[in-house]
């Protein structure tokens, strides 16, 4: 008997399905892309107010000048950097490379950490503090939202390279890989937006 | 039997359900209770408690009202009615009214879809838990007289530090934040099911219509709760720490507020109606007698509705001062979500009309419904004009309208939901006349209460004073309203009982009493842990009315044969349109890190809420521990795949 005579057109091919999927065929896949989804919808919230409020405002926009470029821009570097160790460090198992991997989160970890170091060292330059005005608790909540994002994917980069030691990743099954490194990935796209409204749309429209 | 698409012959053999029954079934007692992660479970926690909290803001109201019903009543004293009017609201728009219709959908969806279980069967469970958490953490304030008092839309400046110094907004504040992490996972496990887990052949143009609802209503979700959940931690930030968004002397905006808070609250609105317009839309049809009219509009209205939702927040700030082009914009969309409205309206009528009407307690709660819905959809498109709202903004108009477009298109539909499934959940019956009774005393009452508040509000009475004076011409309509108020909680009452004298009592409900048409019918009441013995593989959206209907020409659905799926807790994956064979999900056994970690995120909130340090830092420790050992990996023997036996 055929498949098809079971039940008339609707049968269904069922014969070597993948059992417990990786990539886009898991479940987690998609329950990381609507937890980014829910996430982005946060930052753009966050840099919905910092519009608001800018329009709104009856004294010059940012209150303080543009800001200072140099460790914003280079950090912004060092973010990408560890965007693309994340990415070589998955190419690496999916080829199971085992070593690739975990020299891959290293050195996004590592990254990712001198990131958060610096941010911090930018904080403390600044002349106005969380509670000055209304544009320093922007300035602080926004960049703290993200920072705390940075430490939530630190800890996941940590996780994935404690598991890829303990040998619980393999070129078949390396899901929890692709998820967290998609993580690291948004956030590295939510620090692009936040770094392009806060430190490059003052030089915007002013000469 | 041969297999002709693959390598690997499938194996053929009959279900048995003890092999099933042991892999899916919870384990007794309290730690098994505990662990559980079975949705139909979840589903029964959260129709258990959001019908509490029904109850308790129910009471809250009708104190309310005996302290309205007469001039210069002093029952309690003002502060007292702001706290209670405001835990009125926050009990029943974020406690009652989406929790209960999760309760639903986490019950019914497997069922509906044809899966063993939900995409993220752990999730459900943590996401009933913060609930939970987040339902005692909204109430802990109250016995110590500080409960949130400025509206369940807390506005600024009035929720500042400057006028509220208390702990009660920061109640507000956090409690909101922490049930908007219950709304989220729960929308991502509903997304994600939707997505993923259903059976061969329930394509999209196949899905109940309830599905529609909770899909829309979970996408809006996502997207929506992130705004008041930003909008408090700002708030408290501008409370604790000194930061200015709403301060409007540094630079800030008390408009932000009303802004982020309505961005959520308007999509949210719908959110709390769609999957009950949904529960009308499936279960009307069943006591009509033939399937839905129009189901690819309802279907479209639903998006369309939540889509346009996203579009109307201003409506609620038409007297703030708002620049006359937004006010245009956002009174024509206010205007257009009539029309998808409309769509489903006339799609009911229509179903009822063409149809063979049973008249049930459940068909008499829906049509019941559909009035409602159409007067207080009528008064919404009259306040979307600019000029109307302008009077009646802040008057007992609005809260009549919202108080039937919340009740009516919520809280009936409600009720005619666990009338229609009630069989399907406990395999008893409920009593029909008893249920009759109740809705008519219900529907009297509801309109003998807020009806007359339409006039209350033309007559200029503002909303949310805890009394008036005489010879201001609202002593009738006050007293009719607090009269029907109690009538109402009469009716309520009247299901109260018959459920708990069902539940006892009731005689016993074959798999299908109503004769319905869709899948969650064709297994047992109450239906067994793993839902199916075999996948079932749907050809139509009827399965059950396979034969009967002249229209259908596409097939026969399988109930009986299908796939398997008994090496261990597993459901089948499929294709997000056509539902084709995808792929097979190995589902998690019971756990306890859905309650650890939801007791981890109360202690953060508690300890952030009285700052105590210790149990806030051990809160946020403990959480990350929860989220650890809940992700590590596990080392279960895998083949990488499989041909599942097929019977």
């Amino acid at each position: 008997m055929s498949d098809s005579s079971l039940s008339g057109r609707t049968f269904p091919r069922i014969s070597g399905l993948p059992v417990a999927p990786s990539g886009d065929r898991a479940s987690g896949w998609y329950g990381m892309l609507t937890v980014i989804a829910t996430e982005g919808a946060l930052f753009s919230y966050l840099l919905f107010t910092y519009f608001y409020l800018g329009s709104q405002s009856v004294n010059p926009w940012p209150p303080y000048g543009k800001l200072r470029l140099t460790i914003a821009a280079s950090n912004t570097a060092i973010l990408l950097a560890s965007s693309v160790a994340a990415w070589w460090g998955q190419r690496g198992i999916e080829r199971a490379d085992q070593r690739q991997l975990r020299i891959g989160l290293i050195v996004a970890l590592l990254l990712g950490a001198v990131f958060v170091g610096l941010q911090v060292v930018e904080w403390s330059n600044k002349p106005f503090t969380l509670s000055s005005d209304a544009y320093g608790s922007l300035y602080f909540t926004v960049t703290g939202f993200h920072i705390a994002h940075v430490v939530v994917g630190l800890v996941i980069l940590a996780l994935l390279l404690v598991w890829s030691f303990l040998g619980y990743f393999s070129q078949e099954r390396h899901l929890r890989v692709t998820i967290g490194i998609v993580y690291w990935h948004f956030v590295d796209a939510v620090w692009l937006c936040v770094f392009t409204t806060f430190y490059l749309t003052p030089y915007l429209g002013t000469p | 039997m041969s297999d002709q698409t693959a390598g690997s012959p499938a194996e053929f053999r009959a279900p048995d359900s003890a092999v099933l029954d042991g892999i899916w079934r919870t384990q007794p007692g309290v730690i098994g209770w505990l662990c559980s992660v079975d949705h139909k479970e979840m589903g029964k926690r959260y129709f258990v408690t959001a019908f509490a909290f029904l109850l308790i803001g129910g009471i809250e109201a009708l104190v309310i009202r005996v302290q309205l019903a007469r001039p210069n009543v002093g029952l309690i004293t003002p502060h007292q009615y702001n706290q209670l009017f405001t835990m009125h609201g926050m009990t029943m728009i974020y406690l009652y009214a989406l929790p209960m219709l999760s309760g639903f959908s986490n019950y019914l969806w497997p069922l509906m879809l044809g899966a063993r279980d939900m995409a993220f069967p752990r999730l459900n469970a943590v996401s009933y838990w913060i609930y939970l958490f987040a339902g005692i953490f909204m109430y802990s304030t109250w016995p110590m007289g500080q409960a949130p008092s400025a509206g369940w839309f807390n506005y600024v400046p009035l929720s500042g530090r400057d006028y509220s110094p208390g702990v009660d907004i920061d109640v507000f504040t956090l409690g909101v934040t922490f049930i908007g992490i219950s709304t989220t996972v729960g929308s991502v496990n509903f997304i994600v099911t939707l997505l993923r887990t259903r059976a061969p052949g329930m394509s999209v143009n196949r899905l109940p219509i309830i599905v529609w609802g909770t899909m829309t209503a979970s996408v809006a979700n996502i997207f929506a709760v992130p705004a008041v959940s930003l909008a408090c931690i700002m708030l408290w930030l501008d409370r604790q720490v000194g930061t200015h968004f709403f301060d409007s002397t540094n630079g800030g905006s008390p408009l932000l507020w009303q802004h982020l808070f309505w961005m959520f609250g308007h999509p949210w609105v719908y959110a709390v109606v769609l999957p009950a317009m949904g529960i009308v839309s499936d279960a009307l049809p069943t006591f009509c007698r033939r399937p839905l009219v129009g189901y690819t509009a309802v279907a479209l209205a639903t998006v369309a509705t939540m889509v346009l939702g996203f579009g109307v927040w201003l409506h609620h700030m038409f007297a703030t001062g708002l620049p006359v082009l937004a006010l245009s914009f956002f009174s024509a969309a206010s205007f257009v979500i009539a029309i998808p409205s409309a769509v489903s309206v006339f799609a009911w009528i229509a179903t009822i009309w063409t149809g063979r009407p049973v008249f049930t307690t459940a068909f008499w709660y829906f049509t019941g419904f559909i009035m409602l819905f159409v007067i207080g959809g009528v008064s919404g498109v009259m306040t979307a004009a600019v000029s109307y709202d302008w009077q009646l903004n802040d008057t007992y108009f609005i809260v009549a309208h919202l108080h039937y477009v919340l009740l009516g298109i919520n809280v009936f539909p409600v009720i005619g939901g666990i009338y229609f499934w009630f069989p399907k959940v406990t395999g008893k019956l409920m009593n029909e006349p008893l249920g009759k009774w109740s809705f008519w005393i219900s529907f009297i009452g509801f309109n003998l209460g807020f009806f007359p508040m339409h006039i209350s509000g033309l007559l200029g009475m503002p909303r949310r004073i805890y009394t008036y004076s005489t010879g201001m011409g609202w002593d009738t309509a006050n007293l009719v309203t607090s009269i029907g108020a109690f009538v109402f909680a009469i009716g309520i009452l009247l299901t109260v009982v018959n459920l708990l004298r069902s539940l006892a009592v009731g005689p016993r409900a074959s798999a299908n009493p109503w004769d319905a048409a869709t899948l969650e019918w064709s297994v047992a009441s109450p239906p067994p842990p793993y839902n199916f013995k075999v996948i079932p593989v749907l050809a139509s959206r009827h399965p059950l009315w396979e034969g009967r209907l002249d229209d259908e020409n596409s097939g026969r659905s399988l109930l009986e044969s299908g796939i398997l799926l008994d090496h261990g807790r597993e459901t089948l994956a499929t294709s997000v349109l056509d539902a084709e064979p995808d792929a097979v999900l190995q589902m998690p056994a019971d756990s306890p890190w859905p309650l650890l970690l939801a007791l981890a995120l109360a202690a953060l909130f508690f300890g952030m809420l009285f700052h105590v340090v210790w149990l806030g830092a051990g809160g946020l420790a403990a959480l990350v521990i929860s989220m650890a050992g809940w992700l590590w990996p596990d080392q279960r023997e895998q083949r990488p795949t499989r041909s599942p036996a097929h019977v």
